[in-house]
């Protein structure tokens, strides 16, 4: 609660939650069937409406209705992104705490390992991936969660190898405490802030990726509703129907600023150097 | 020497693993070897066919031995045939690079020509109207995605100003270096904008830590005045994070170049890779996924001979 | 001389933040000082000394500081008076480096680390005295041979990281010089530095000083440093200056009582003269620790195949400890002193030796309290977490029995019960010290190591520690391995003393013999370099002897060790060319 106050005082933090809220707040609507009309039902009647009282956000070439599929585009966005960054927090965060741990040959090994993943630039890892496993929302969470481990690592064994050399792990040693309660208590505990925010700016980069993949025609597939998805099919309507690429594009940057606003809050409330030290 | 004497070891070894990650990728394609490398014609082939096709590739034999004959294939430039193009890998990448490299370097140019001197602006004036300003922007930039971004120019270009960008060809740097440019600026602009906002909020905050080190202070106890304190004494410090991301970021200029190519059509490597995909050209894919990883890789190692240079410390052993 | 001094301070007020006028760290300071005069700024941490150095060239507005009142007045070279508080910018830019120049305390960051030392030195030529080129060059070569860098044409291609720390301070002096300042500010000067390189500071600053007739404002928390160098001490506490005075008037009369509380609570050495007197070494009593051809070695330069050498950190060192007894280890950075502490406690691995506790009363006899008492605790657990993790970690249930001891142990260091619940940043740098002793004593340890245990403290606050350990010796029977660089210090709380140079023991024995009738040369350089407020009328003598390199080449040995007795348990390394 304390924190949650925390971010809200923070200006930025302010305005980066309230969009995550409400993004997680039309998702709910839209997995629970409360849109206006129905995202994937076709009014050829409707087709290419601008926005009005009836459709707010206009319709699409297929009278399909615009906030609509938004909302439930968003919802498949914060799925795939959440999803896959919490695969790659989780994998690389026990990645890079065993490599900072164990130390010289196997954190050459893992971090070599982590090496190669990060010779690829991360659309064309993804790319690659989704050409062995062919399209799809969920190929889209595995390829940005693979995408993202060797960057989880990295974030994780920098800060993982200086706590290691303090002193308090030190201290434990000459208790003669276990590592799994050094790993758990002394390390992983003080590595929550900075992998907070990580977190924050991974979920950001994620929800940009999976509209990319589905702006290619890679991510989800129609007619499943995605913002990638409807940006693309816009392209070749924008001087008819500039509505249906402003909106999602809007849906899009919005969802990212918001959580790259968070990030940088909680970057300012989580810094070490602004928590209070008696000197 | 110690550092680069390492980065020079570990080069080749992940050069390797990306070799083996890509080899091994390609064997994991559902289906036969020949499905994969064929695409859908590969059903047309009666069992003789394939039988025949498989010890002419060599896939009858054992999986090390097919990627050691693949890896030295590497060396002489062998990358396997294009199925779509019917044309060598090597070749086929090798006509699409120029785009991209071009666009990746120019909006590597714009981003670190706009980014640095707004983030050094931002810093001396921290907590100022233009700092706020800057700051905003630069948030703003780094949340608009390049397809968003991409469709606005597209967008504003042709409905409100009636000017319809060329697309679906290049003129190379080569024939005609203006042409070539003009076609590649808004492309660039595209691609390079995330990019200059990152470089902006990097330099900006590196700005801000230096200025606040020991030994600005001790040039300032000397009298240096405030424009040598921040070009010849902060500057080079703070440089030092923003050469780190550019060499990261030029990984992602080369992945992105896929959707801004895809935007503006432009016959590029990003293209042609997505290409391939649809079209299950795996070989093209292979070859074109390998290629830029190890530019990347190339690049990485110069970003990290850049950065030795400006950090004596590094340079001179002794972290 | 002129009637107006070369500076003079009314009534000066700085203050921090978005409201100064209501966040004063200096509420009200006033003093002159004339020409070629030097005067001690003293005080402890928070004081706002280092605010009041700073603003004098007003360097303190980067920092975000204000002047929210008073005055300063700079008799400039011309003779014209300037009004700091007021200048303009450009005026101060002037009055940096060419009227005042300044020296800081962290000669490791106070020097830009990407431009070589002769291009910094080069600059503050150009900027106050318009030398360019060539002549700037051989100006800065001359400045550098003048604090004594040796071989200084070819320092001066070297960066900042390729020199020591007591080198780096000389660089920062020689900027400082490079304008002939009229004024030097030096700031802590040699609180980073080891005692025998303080030394040699101090004899450099005073000897340029009687060469080039400049004014110095010489900030410290030492009280004893000072006295040999200043002609007037000004004592500040809380932003105020609460007495000031003539050196000798001040130190032999102080009149204020946190002067004199400064004057009592500073441990003053007084070689071998204020040794304990108590627990004096019983002959029949078996040691609890015994470290015999303790030898720790860490490869560097690792070539492909095999290390080229080693760093003989620790070299063949042997000692024994008695139940109840305190050993001090002294030592300067690097000479390896730490490094037999953490070889004890198993947290690095020897590269020989043996290392045999006694037959203590628990599993685990020996514990060990760190010198920074921020890094030391976890700052995400809670007190009672802190001191339950001894206890965990041996197997113990977190039960009434233990929760017993905690309670006990804090009322014994001296803290709240409630303190349980707290984290370890409510704390004060002593009050986590003290945490940090109840930790090391949950187990009921035989012996405690402290490795620097008292040495990031201020000095009244490090007294009271010191008492405090001495307390808690007698009561749980400790004995102590007491690690520091801190002559003074170890006086106070060893019965036996080992003098630690270059990886290798050089004398031990009984403390009242080493410290009074020290044997050994390096012992002798040491006890010599040791400040203090009785022996201020000592000329401090130029001396720069380095510390050797202790990097060997693979496979290199060291001859064995010959020892002489000095007399009844004091025992000296025979030197290699006596």
């Amino acid at each position: 609660m304390r924190f949650l106050q925390a971010l809200f005082r923070h200006p930025s933090g302010r305005i980066g939650a309230s969009i995550i809220a409400i993004y997680l707040g039309v998702a709910l609507l839209g997995a629970l069937g409360l849109t206006p009309h129905n995202a994937l039902k076709q009014f050829p009647i409707d087709r290419l409406k601008p926005p009005s009282l009836l459709y707010l956000m206009g319709t699409d070439l297929l009278g399909r209705d615009t906030l609509s599929r938004l909302m439930l585009g968003i919802g498949q966005s914060l799925v795939v992104a959440f999803g896959s960054v919490a695969i790659a927090t989780v994998a690389g965060t026990v990645i890079g705490l065993l490599a900072a741990w164990w130390g010289s040959l196997w954190d050459g090994v893992l971090m070599r390992l982590m090496d190669v993943l990060l010779a690829f630039p991360a659309i064309l890892l993804a790319l690659l991936i989704i050409a062995i496993v062919g399209p799809g929302p969920f190929t889209s969470v595995t390829a940005i969660a693979i995408v993202y481990t060797p960057i989880f690592a990295r974030v994780v064994r920098g800060p993982a190898l200086s706590l290691k050399r303090r002193e308090f792990v030190d201290a434990a040693r000459t208790f003669g405490s276990s590592q799994a309660y050094i790993l758990t208590r002394h390390l992983l505990l003080n590595l929550i802030a900075p992998l907070t925010v990580q977190v924050t700016l991974a979920l950001a980069w994620a929800l940009l990726t999976e509209a990319g993949l589905s702006f290619l025609g890679l991510g989800t597939q129609p007619p499943a509703p995605s913002l990638g998805l409807m940006l693309s099919e816009s392209r070749n309507l924008m001087q008819h129907a500039p509505w249906l690429m402003l909106f999602p594009g809007l849906a899009i940057m919005l969802g990212i600023l918001g959580f790259n606003l968070t990030g940088d809050a909680l970057r300012d409330i989580l810094d070490p150097r602004m928590q209070g030290r008696p000197a | 020497m110690n550092y680069v004497a390492q980065r020079l070891l570990t080069f080749p070894l992940i050069l390797l693993g990306v070799s083996v990650l890509v080899f091994v990728s390609i064997r994991l394609i559902p289906g036969d070897a020949i499905t994969a490398m064929l695409g859908t014609e590969a059903g047309l082939l009666t069992s003789e066919q394939r039988a025949v096709l498989a010890r002419y590739f060599g896939i009858d034999q054992p999986i090390w031995s097919q990627y050691l004959t693949w890896f030295g294939g590497l060396f002489q430039g062998d990358l396997g045939i294009s199925v779509t193009f019917g044309r060598p890998v090597l070749s086929v990448i090798l006509d699409h690079f120029p785009l991209t490299l071009e666009l990746a370097l120019l909006s590597m140019l714009i981003a670190l020509s706009a980014g640095v001197p707004l983030g050094v602006l931002a810093a001396t004036r921290n907590e100022r109207t233009s700092d706020l300003v800057v700051r905003v922007l630069a948030m703003l930039g780094q949340s608009t995605p390049s397809f968003v971004l991409g469709l606005l120019i597209i967008y504003f270009l042709s409905v409100v100003f009636g000017v319809v960008p060329t697309m679906g060809t290049f003129t190379p740097l080569t024939v005609d270096p203006l042409a070539s440019l003009g076609q590649l600026v808004f492309p660039a602009i595209t691609l390079g904008f995330a990019f200059a906002a990152s470089v902006t909020r990097i330099s900006r905050s590196a700005m801000l830590d230096v200025l606040g080190d020991d030994y600005i202070r001790t040039a300032r106890s000397k009298g240096a005045s405030a424009r040598s304190v921040v070009w010849t004494h902060a500057l080079p410090n703070a440089l030092i994070p923003v050469v780190t991301l550019s060499g990261v970021e030029f990984g992602y200029l080369l992945g992105g170049a896929v959707i801004v190519e895809q935007i503006f059509a432009l016959p590029g490597l990003g293209r042609l890779v997505l290409n391939a995909i649809t079209q299950r050209d795996y070989a093209l894919v292979q070859g074109s996924v390998l290629f830029v990883a190890f530019n990347f890789l190339v690049v990485n190692l110069l970003v990290d001979l850049i950065y030795v240079a400006l950090d004596p410390r590094i340079r001179l052993g002794k972290r | 001389m002129t009637a107006s001094p070369l500076l003079r301070v009314r009534d000066l007020r700085v203050g921090f933040g978005r409201q100064p006028a209501a966040n004063e760290v200096l509420k009200g300071v006033s003093f002159e000082l004339a020409a070629g005069e030097t005067l001690a700024v003293v005080g402890e941490s928070g004081s706002g000394k280092s605010v009041m150095a700073l603003s004098v060239n007003r360097l303190v507005d980067f920092g975000g500081g204000r002047i929210t009142g008073g005055g300063i007045e700079l008799c400039r070279r011309d003779g014209s008076i300037l009004d700091v508080t007021g200048a303009t910018e450009h005026d101060l830019r002037h009055v940096r480096g060419r009227d005042i120049g300044m020296i800081f305390q962290e000669p490791m960051t106070s020097l830009n680390p990407v431009h070589t030392i002769g291009r910094q030195i080069e600059e503050a030529f150009r900027l106050n005295r318009g030398i360019t080129g060539g002549a700037a060059r051989a100006a800065a070569r001359e400045v550098l041979e003048r604090v004594r860098i040796p071989d200084a044409k070819t320092r001066l291609d070297y960066f900042p990281h390729q020199l020591s720390g007591g080198m780096r301070q000389r660089v920062m002096i020689a900027m400082a010089l490079a304008s002939s300042p009229r004024l030097l500010i030096a700031d802590e000067p040699t609180t980073a530095l080891d005692v025998t390189v303080q030394a040699q500071i101090m004899a450099l600053l005073a000897e340029l000083r009687a060469e080039t007739g400049m004014a110095m404002i010489f900030i410290t928390h030492d009280i004893g440093l000072v006295a040999g160098i200043a002609d007037r001490i000004l004592v500040m506490q809380a932003g105020l200056a609460v007495e000031q005075g003539e050196t000798t008037r001040l130190l032999d009369h102080p009149e204020h009582d946190y002067t004199r509380h400064l004057l009592k609570a500073v441990p003053h050495f007084s070689a071998g003269q204020a040794t304990r007197k108590d627990g004096k070494r019983d002959g029949a009593a078996l040691p609890i620790v015994k470290v015999e051809g303790l030898v720790v070695r860490f490869p560097v330069g690792t070539g492909l195949f095999r290390p080229k050498g080693a760093v003989h950190a620790v070299d063949g060192v042997g000692f024994d400890l008695l139940p109840g007894e305190t050993l001090a280890i002294v030592g300067e950075s690097g000479s390896g002193k730490s490094t037999i502490a953490r070889a004890i406690l198993g947290l690095i691995e020897k590269t020989r030796g043996r290392v045999t506790a006694g037959a203590g009363h628990t599993r685990r006899p020996i514990q060990m309290v760190f010198q920074d008492p921020f890094a030391s605790l976890n700052p995400r657990l809670d007190v009672e977490s802190l001191l339950a993790e001894p206890a965990v970690a041996n197997r113990q249930r977190r039960d009434a029995g233990v929760r017993d001891r905690m309670r006990l142990l804090l009322d014994r260091v001296g803290l709240p019960q409630d303190a349980l619940s707290r984290y370890p940043h409510q704390f004060s740098g002593g009050q986590r010290q003290r945490l940090c002793i109840a930790r090391a004593l949950m187990l009921n340890p035989d012996v405690v190591v402290l490795d620097e245990a008292v040495s990031a403290l201020d000095v009244s606050v490090q007294a009271r520690v010191l008492e405090l350990l001495i307390d808690l010796q007698r009561e749980f029977g400790l004995a102590y391995l007491f690690i520091s660089h801190d002559m003074a210090v170890v006086e106070r709380i060893s019965h036996r003393v080992a003098v630690m140079y270059a990886g290798e023991i050089v004398e031990i024995g009984d403390a009242a013999a080493v410290l009074s009738s020290p044997q050994h040369s390096y012992t002798r350089r040491l006890i010599a370099a040791v400040p203090s407020v009785d022996r201020r009328h000592r000329h401090f003598a130029v001396d720069a002897t380095q510390v050797p390199s202790l990097v060997r080449p693979a496979g290199y040995e060291p001859a064995a060790a010959r020892w002489r007795e000095a007399g009844n348990d004091h025992r000296v390394r025979l030197e290699a060319d006596a």
